[in-house]
């Protein structure tokens, strides 16, 4: 390759993977530490699996390069169906781990295949909204949109797994990228607000609070002539104080005492720090426990001591946060939001409708991981267990989301010459 | 254009949340500002030993043993049984679980402490039935031999104060209290070492912390030779059974204390095991024997008759007197108009010095120290030259030991009388009373055997005190405190002491081969019995120092209510110079007397409630 070949990849971006992937290396061999197993590339040790992993990633990286971005493009129906071919045979062949039957073993290699129907559903949702036909103005193919997304969300919320599912939701905002009304996205962020009002605080004060939206966009909209037809608003309105009324039924008599936990956590009504709410409470522990420099590579006590639980998965922001301090965790934070918006604004120059969406549905599937974990790990959001992208310790995370990168590198390498 | 840049916003702001957020943790100081992953250990090193001046061990450690309970590890069980296995009142038992689970329920608490290994033997037997309860090892003292308890004090655990005063220290800690074990705490205690640990989740500890290198290395502690020679310590201790006072004795040529008893008093080993706070009230409640009290240290007597040596040797260096000087006694003399002071010499008895020394004549004093004090122009020069000399001996003030307890005594400057009488309205005449060592004068026993430690030196003394070496290393060095007096003057005055032995007031005190040098003092006394002033019967005192001519060892014995000096403190303190001197009594008929002599009766007499007579 000349140096010309070199630069039509996106350089920027690839930096920032390598980047994060080695930082995630070094953070799980911290916090998988263990006098044992100090060898880098051991196969027994949590890291060296990693390590070999990164490595299968970056052949698989080659193989990308130099495949023409069409055969991609007509692959996408292929991989969406292996993957809930996989995920349904999971309830067949699956192996249970931490109670969710969600992993395929075969001898010393597991893999997860909710992770693979992420690709899948990332590729064959683009693939569908690029058709030209395709009009997310029409309910038969609002429809089409919402099945493609929920056989995923069903088949591993059953498994279950509904950290997992959760993330499917990411696909939201290509669609609404793609000319989904933004009135659902407003409609979205309503029953966001009026469970969190509901559980926070009862629902009187939401009705109270709903009430007064309600009204003041009414008198909003007086003014700038109706664009939303006002039986519809009205309907969202009585929906959502419906949802509100029977928030707390659903909450108490719906949801496991776990879950309750977790939300209330989260919430600030339950200050228990030896139950559940352990996890977050040693995690942010952890974090403080850094300071501005953090502790050190391998001096993080909490880290050392295994406070927190899953650290080298999950909860692998905290080891980030002892032992790199406050420089690491917002470095950490800024890397993300740097590739995430680099994504974006790279598949806005696509021309090519398919690999733009693509690169789009990517881009809010790593900032749905990010924002989760993170929050999670910070103590902002209920404790949900899915993976860092890139960092956290997980063959089948990493290895799917080093494919997903490769396709796209793949893509914005090929966004120049229309072939 | 807000489809376009949803995400892009959402992700600034989110990203702008964390931040906010991971700043308000990691840059300040908020609730989490603990390491709960870092266990610190203390290490502690082996109090020092104590030695006596031969060597022999007096103090080491034992191990003993501390019921911990644990309370979340523990199981419903039979606590009427685990209360008999170690020996505490039931609800007295339930009320220390209780405690310790509010103090907390996943770490340690202390039970019972200082549960000896005998019964520990017992114990480890059973424990295993009680979940959550295990027994852990301690040091503590071992007082090998129960003898000078009052020198060498006692530790206890550290009390709030302790820890306030000092934060060296931590809950359930050893710190001394009395004695030697407080005054050298700081090098019996050495300096204790830190380790720490990296704690997993479970609070259990897997493994060094930072590979150790934090850890602080304990500092050894000192061993201690004290200048106490046990032997003789028993020995005196044994002379006053069941009598009240004290005995001192000393080395002169160094001032290091050899023997210093206290009757009643405590055993270290009181202090020690499952009894100690009920044998510490039982000790501080006998408000009438006082045990904790060291009569040796603390107890301020008029001197008596001892202080006519001082008198002479001031009347000497003053130049009032001199060993020719003689005074006629008349059984007593009037010393003023209608004041007159009786004297048990006959009528008509004419002595010199010495005489005066061993016959112990009232009269031949108070006509000295009327000399002393009327040599100067006012009664008050007079009277502050003779304090001063009073005081070259190491009276009315401190001695500067090493131990914490003792007392100034008193002797009286002019102001004192300035006060009293009002400037000028007193003479010597009004303070004759100083001149046999009764009135205003207070000193203690061993201030006592210090001045005559310096007579015995012939006009120096050093400091006395009671640890010899520290590690093998005698770097304490002590300057010599000269006397007012030239050392010429001493002589005559020792003949004199010789004489009090040889053939005056002390005749009983004689050891065949030695010089002895003495003189006895029996001194006035009362008490307040239901706010009515009663006499007591006279205090028993003797100081002496032996051989007169090279004096090795001096003693002050002081026995209350003994009555004359010659029935208890002469010959106790003659069994103890022949002790030190010789290993051995030859005179043993007097030691059984003494030993056996009880002087018990004679102390229950003020607490009868009724007339009793005195002096018997």
């Amino acid at each position: 390759m000349n140096r010309l070949s070199v630069l039509k990849y996106d350089v920027v971006s690839i930096a920032l993977y390598i980047g994060l992937v080695s930082f995630g290396i070094i953070n799980i061999y911290s916090s998988s530490f263990n006098e044992s197993f100090t060898n880098l590339f051991n196969v027994g040790s949590i890291v060296g699996k990693q390590v070999i992993f990164f490595f299968l990633s970056l052949i698989a990286f080659i193989f990308i390069l130099f495949t023409k971005s069409k055969f991609i493009d007509n692959s996408t129906s292929i991989v969406y169906f292996l993957s809930i071919i996989l995920l349904v045979g999971l309830f067949i062949f699956g192996v249970e781990r931490g109670g969710a039957k969600s992993w395929y073993a075969i001898g010393p290699i597991s893999f997860q295949p909710s992770e693979l129907a992420k690709f899948g559903t990332a590729l064959f949702l683009s693939k569908f909204l690029s058709i030209i036909q395709t009009d997310l103005k029409s309910n038969k193919d609002i429809i089409v949109v919402l099945i493609i997304i929920l056989v995923p969300i069903i088949l591993t919320t059953i498994q279950p797994d509904p950290g997992t599912a959760l993330i499917f939701l990411a696909f939201i905002f290509p669609v609404i990228r793609e000319g989904l009304n933004l009135n659902y996205f407003y409609f979205g962020l309503s029953i966001i607000l009026t469970l969190f009002l509901t559980l926070k605080f009862s629902f009187l004060v939401s009705l109270a609070i709903l009430s007064i939206i309600f009204f003041t966009y009414l008198i909003y909209l007086r003014n700038k002539k109706f664009k939303i037809s006002l039986l519809k608003l009205i309907f969202s309105f009585f929906l959502l104080i419906a949802i509100s009324f029977s928030t707390n039924y659903l909450f108490d008599n719906v949801l496991e005492q776990r879950h309750r936990d977790r939300i209330n956590l989260v919430l600030g009504k339950e200050i228990d720090t030896s139950g559940i709410g352990y996890n977050i409470n040693q995690s942010k522990i952890a974090i403080t426990n850094g300071g501005l420099f953090g502790t050190g590579f391998l001096e993080g006590t909490q880290t050392k001591g295994n406070f927190v639980p899953r650290q080298h998965t999950d909860f692998i922001f905290s080891t980030i946060g002892e032992e790199w301090g406050f420089m690491g965790t917002s470095l950490t934070i800024l890397l993300f939001s740097i590739l995430i918006i680099r994504l974006i604004s790279r598949a806005e120059k696509q021309p090519n409708h398919f690999r733009r969406i693509y690169s789009y549905c990517f881009a809010s599937l790593i900032f749905f991981h990010f924002f989760i974990n993170v929050g999670m790990s910070i103590g902002l959001i209920p404790s949900i267990g899915i993976p860092l992208p890139f960092i956290s310790y997980g063959g089948s995370s990493l290895l799917i989301f080093s494919l997903m990168f490769f396709v796209y590198i793949n893509f914005d390498s090929s966004r120049l010459k229309e072939d | 254009m807000i489809r376009k840049n949803l995400l892009i916003w959402i992700t600034i702001i989110s990203s702008a949340i964390f931040i906010i957020q991971l700043a308000s943790l990691q840059l300040s100081k908020g609730s989490f500002n603990r390491d709960f992953a870092i266990q610190e250990i203390s290490v502690y090193p082996e109090r020092g030993l104590i030695f006596d001046r031969n060597g022999e061990l007096l103090v080491a450690n034992q191990p003993m043993y501390e019921l911990i309970i644990i309370p979340e590890n523990t199981v419903e069980f039979d606590t009427i049984q685990l209360s008999n296995l170690i020996g505490i009142e039931q609800n007295d038992l339930s009320k220390r679980i209780l405690s310790a689970r509010k103090y907390s329920t996943k770490l340690p608490s202390v039970i019972e402490s200082q549960i000896s290994k005998e019964k520990n033997a017992f114990l480890q037997e059973k424990i295993w039935l009680f979940n959550g309860f295990y027994l852990r090892k301690k040091s503590v003292r071992d007082y090998i031999r129960p003898f000078a308890s009052n020198v060498i004090g006692y530790t206890s655990e550290v009390d709030q104060n302790d820890i306030n005063s000092n934060p060296y220290y931590e809950k359930g800690e050893m710190i001394g209290k009395q004695g030697i074990e407080s005054f050298y705490e700081d090098n019996l205690k050495g300096v204790k070492g830190k380790r720490y640990f990296q704690k997993d989740r479970f609070n259990r500890i897997i493994g060094p912390y930072d590979d150790s290198k934090q850890d602080i290395s304990p500092k050894k502690a000192d061993n201690l030779t004290l200048t106490i020679d046990i032997k003789l310590q028993e020995y005196a201790e044994s002379l006053l059974k069941n009598k009240k006072g004290g005995i001192v004795a000393i080395e002169p040529s160094s001032g290091e204390v050899l023997t210093l008893v206290s009757a009643p008093t405590y055993q270290s080993n009181q202090f020690i095991g499952q009894d100690r706070g009920a044998n510490f009230q039982k000790l501080l409640k006998d408000t009438i024997n006082k045990p904790l009290f060291d009569r040796a240290l603390q107890a301020q007597y008029s001197p008596g008759s001892p202080m006519k040596i001082l008198n002479a040797l001031i009347g000497l260096q003053e130049g009032v007197i001199d060993e020719k000087t003689s005074f006629t006694c008349n059984a007593g003399h009037y010393y003023a108009r209608n004041a007159f002071m009786a004297c048990h010499n006959e009528l008509g008895t004419i002595s010199n010095l010495r005489k005066g020394i061993y016959n112990s004549c009232n009269t031949y004093f108070a006509k000295t120290y009327k000399r002393i004090i009327d040599k100067y122009d006012s009664p008050s020069l007079g009277l502050d030259s003779w304090s001063n000399h009073i005081k070259s001996f190491g009276l009315g003030d401190y001695l500067g030991y090493d131990l914490f307890i003792g007392k100034k005594g008193f002797i009286p400057e002019s102001n004192y009388y300035d006060r009293f009488y009002g400037n000028n309205r007193w003479s010597a005449s009004t303070t004759i009373s100083n001149s046999i060592g009764q009135g205003e004068i207070l000193t203690t026993p061993i201030q006592m055997a210090n001045f005559a430690s310096a007579i015995a030196n012939r006009g120096f003394f050093y400091k006395p005190h009671f640890v010899k070496k520290i590690n093998n290393q005698t770097n304490i060095s002590f300057e010599k405190n000269f006397t007012s007096i030239d050392k010429e003057n001493f002589e005559v005055i020792i003949d004199g002491m010789v004489d009090v032995v040889e053939r005056g007031t002390a005749r009983i005190a004689k050891i065949k081969n030695i010089n002895v040098a003495g003189k006895t003092g029996t001194v006035e006394n009362f008490i307040l019995i239901e706010g009515e002033k009663k006499q007591l019967t006279d205090h028993s005192t003797f100081i002496a120092f032996a051989p007169a001519e090279d004096p090795k060892i001096v003693v002050s014995v002081f026995v209350e209510n003994g009555y004359w000096g010659s029935r208890w403190a002469a010959p106790i303190a003659s069994l103890i110079i022949e002790k030190y001197l010789t290993g051995n009594i030859e005179r043993k008929w007097l030691e059984s007397r003494m030993i056996n002599g009880s002087l018990l009766a004679e102390y229950e007499k003020p607490y009868k409630f009724q007339n009793f007579t005195i002096n018997e």
